[in-house]
């Protein structure tokens, strides 16, 4: 009860100063919450699309970048045809940009695909959806931007589209897409008779090894993936996670700098004090648990204040209407974890010195410290 | 019972002795104390009187091992300090210290700085507790208990820092001009007070002073000149 009042009076004591560091601690927990978090959503949202009514990804192997993964049309004609094969639906990517918008991601894909029977169709008809090669289907958020309303003809990278339809999803990437008709997709992005990945929906989940280990007996150039496995897997996404978690780390490291810089105008200020219990028999231990317990007071409060203003922040993203299902507010419990792990180490990090310091007192000399 | 009546006694109990103790600062260039040697008593107080710089403090900081001699031995309880293998224990159990300057922690209670003892020794709560009330009963403290430092008078601050350094129930108390910050009043109560809790508790006193009249009232008085020790001959 003393050893915590030693930690808080001292906080107490400089209260300004204290709120400083838990303001550093909080701004950069919440800097990481944000990041990863959305990070994290837009890559929960880039598995949606692959796993969208299916359990398995089919791609190129040692493809660094599903883009530029080429699956031929034989294999998915072949592996569509295996018995354990519910469907096997090919879907091909491509980037293109428009006025005003740099980035619009194209999904090919079949009449019979997922993404198209299970969308919620807002306005036309799915049964329409690739009659012609010039028919295109927009998400609402893309028929928002592209200001286009069903029938209208609008210019998608080199070519000129007939939007048939709009359909509304809750994936922020198809929100904003364009869907194209596989063959018109092949030949707008020269790509005739490829896909870029097979999603496969099996008879049985418990096929998944043997469908495996047939693709990799019958295709040497493809590899099938369950989903979770491609998550964990794709380079992509470990690059996304690795900035995530770099720039959020570099948020802390700041943090951590203000925290030391708190922690060592603490000991400066409270030598003759340190030099008293030192007489009163706290051993160096104790001293060093003390500014220790200091710190990671001022972690922890930072880091609660930053989660609940990440939070809040992530929530304000979330109504902004552009940003419409791009941001997902549902923090996970691991990520909740590590913010609030590493702030406490950020924060014990930050009073080391201190605390070494701290423990070199000599109680003789502090003593006469005035 | 002076030094030479210890001597002539060797079955009184020697709690502290300081033998051949040379201490110097700046690498030798300020020489402090030369060739100290020194006894004190079981139960007995010791006043160390002398001018500022003769090395009392010094003297005291190395008796409580705050500090080293450059040369010598000083031991407490057959123990050499220097040797000590675990200072702390001669820091909570056998020493206690009081300074001039009360240094009691200013945002604490007067209850929360006599417990920082015990917090440090690993005292039980309950255990402390019942010290501090029989202590702070002795010196008129209890009504003061729940005070901040700054709350209480010159007087009451340094009865309360004796009751800190008793709180453990040390067996050497070592009291740097305990009552060199009071008015003569004042110094004369905590000064009572202070033989009283010592001569009841059975603990040895060693104090530095500059106060003859108060030095008179223990049962040796040493002089220290020129960084050593002189038993006067009125002692």
């Amino acid at each position: 009860m003393i050893f915590l009042k030693l930690i808080l009076t001292n906080l107490r004591r400089h209260r300004i100063r204290s709120l400083i560091s838990v303001a550093g601690i909080a701004f950069s927990v919440a800097a990481m919450l944000t990041v990863v978090t959305i990070l994290q959503g837009a890559i929960g949202m880039f598995s949606g699309i692959l796993s969208s009514d299916s359990e398995i990804i089919v791609f190129e192997r040692n493809v660094s970048d599903l883009f530029f993964s080429d699956v031929p049309a034989a294999a998915v004609d072949e592996i569509a045809s295996w018995p354990m094969v519910s469907h096997a639906d090919p879907v091909l990517f491509g980037i293109v940009s428009s006025a005003d918008h740099p980035i619009i991601t194209c999904f090919g894909v079949t009449g019979s695909d997922a993404r198209i029977r299970k969308a919620t169709w807002l306005e036309g008809d799915r049964n329409n959806f690739a009659r012609h090669s010039d028919d295109v289907v927009l998400g609402q958020r893309a028929a928002e931007f592209l200001r286009a309303k069903l029938g209208d003809h609008v210019p998608i990278g080199h070519g000129i589209f007939h939007v048939i339809g709009i359909l509304r999803t809750a994936n922020g990437f198809e929100d904003g897409g364009v869907f194209m008709p596989l063959s018109s997709a092949q030949s707008f992005f020269h790509k005739q008779g490829s896909s870029s990945v097979i999603t496969i929906k099996l008879r049985g989940k418990d096929d998944a090894e043997a469908f495996k280990s047939a693709v990799k007996a019958r295709f040497a150039s493809l590899i099938a993936l369950e989903d979770a496995e491609f998550t964990r897997s794709y380079s992509q996404f470990k690059i996304l996670k690795a900035t995530a978690w770099a720039v959020g780390g570099c948020g802390l490291v700041l943090g951590g700098l203000g925290v030391a810089n708190t922690m060592i105008m603490s000991v400066f200020t409270r030598i003759r004090e340190i030099a008293i219990l030192r007489v009163n028999g706290f051993s160096r231990l104790q001293i060093a648990a003390m500014i220790f317990g200091e710190s990671a007071v001022v972690s922890l409060l930072g880091a609660l204040l930053g989660l609940l203003t990440g939070t809040c922040f992530l929530v304000a993203l979330k109504q902004v209407p552009a940003l419409h299902g791009y941001v997902d507010v549902t923090i996970q419990p691991v990520v909740l974890l590590i913010v609030i792990l590493l702030a406490l180490l950020t924060g014990v990090a930050g009073a080391l010195y201190p605390a070494a310091y701290a423990m070199r007192i000599r109680a003789v000399e502090a003593l006469r410290f005035e | 019972m002076n030094l030479s009546a210890a001597r002539s006694n060797p079955g009184a109990n020697i709690v502290l002795r300081a033998e051949g103790v040379w201490k110097s600062y700046d690498d030798g260039a300020i020489p402090v104390l030369k060739g100290v040697d020194f006894q004190a008593l079981a139960g007995r107080s010791v006043a160390l009187c002398g001018p500022s710089g003769c090395g009392k403090s010094t003297l005291l900081h190395l008796f409580g091992g705050l500090d080293t001699p450059d040369r010598g031995s000083v031991s407490v309880n057959g123990i050499e300090v220097n040797r000590h293998r675990n200072l702390l224990r001669l820091l909570r159990h056998e020493v206690g210290f009081v300074f001039q300057l009360h240094n009691l922690i200013p945002d604490l209670t007067l209850e929360e700085n006599c417990l920082i003892p015990t917090v440090a020794a690993g005292v039980d709560r309950r255990t402390a507790l019942a010290r501090l009330h029989q202590l702070a009963g002795r010196t008129g403290l209890s009504h003061r208990l729940g005070h901040r430092i700054q709350k209480l008078s010159g007087g009451e601050r340094q009865r309360t820092a004796l009751c800190r350094a008793l709180m453990n129930k040390p067996k050497i108390l070592l009291a740097d001009e305990p009552t060199g910050s009071l008015d003569e009043q004042s110094s004369g109560a905590v000064f009572d007070m202070l033989l009283d809790l010592v001569a009841t508790e059975g603990v040895t006193l060693v104090m530095a002073t500059h106060d003859r009249g108060l030095a008179r009232r223990c049962d040796r008085l040493l002089e220290m000149h020129d960084g050593r020790i002189h038993e006067p001959a009125f002692a």
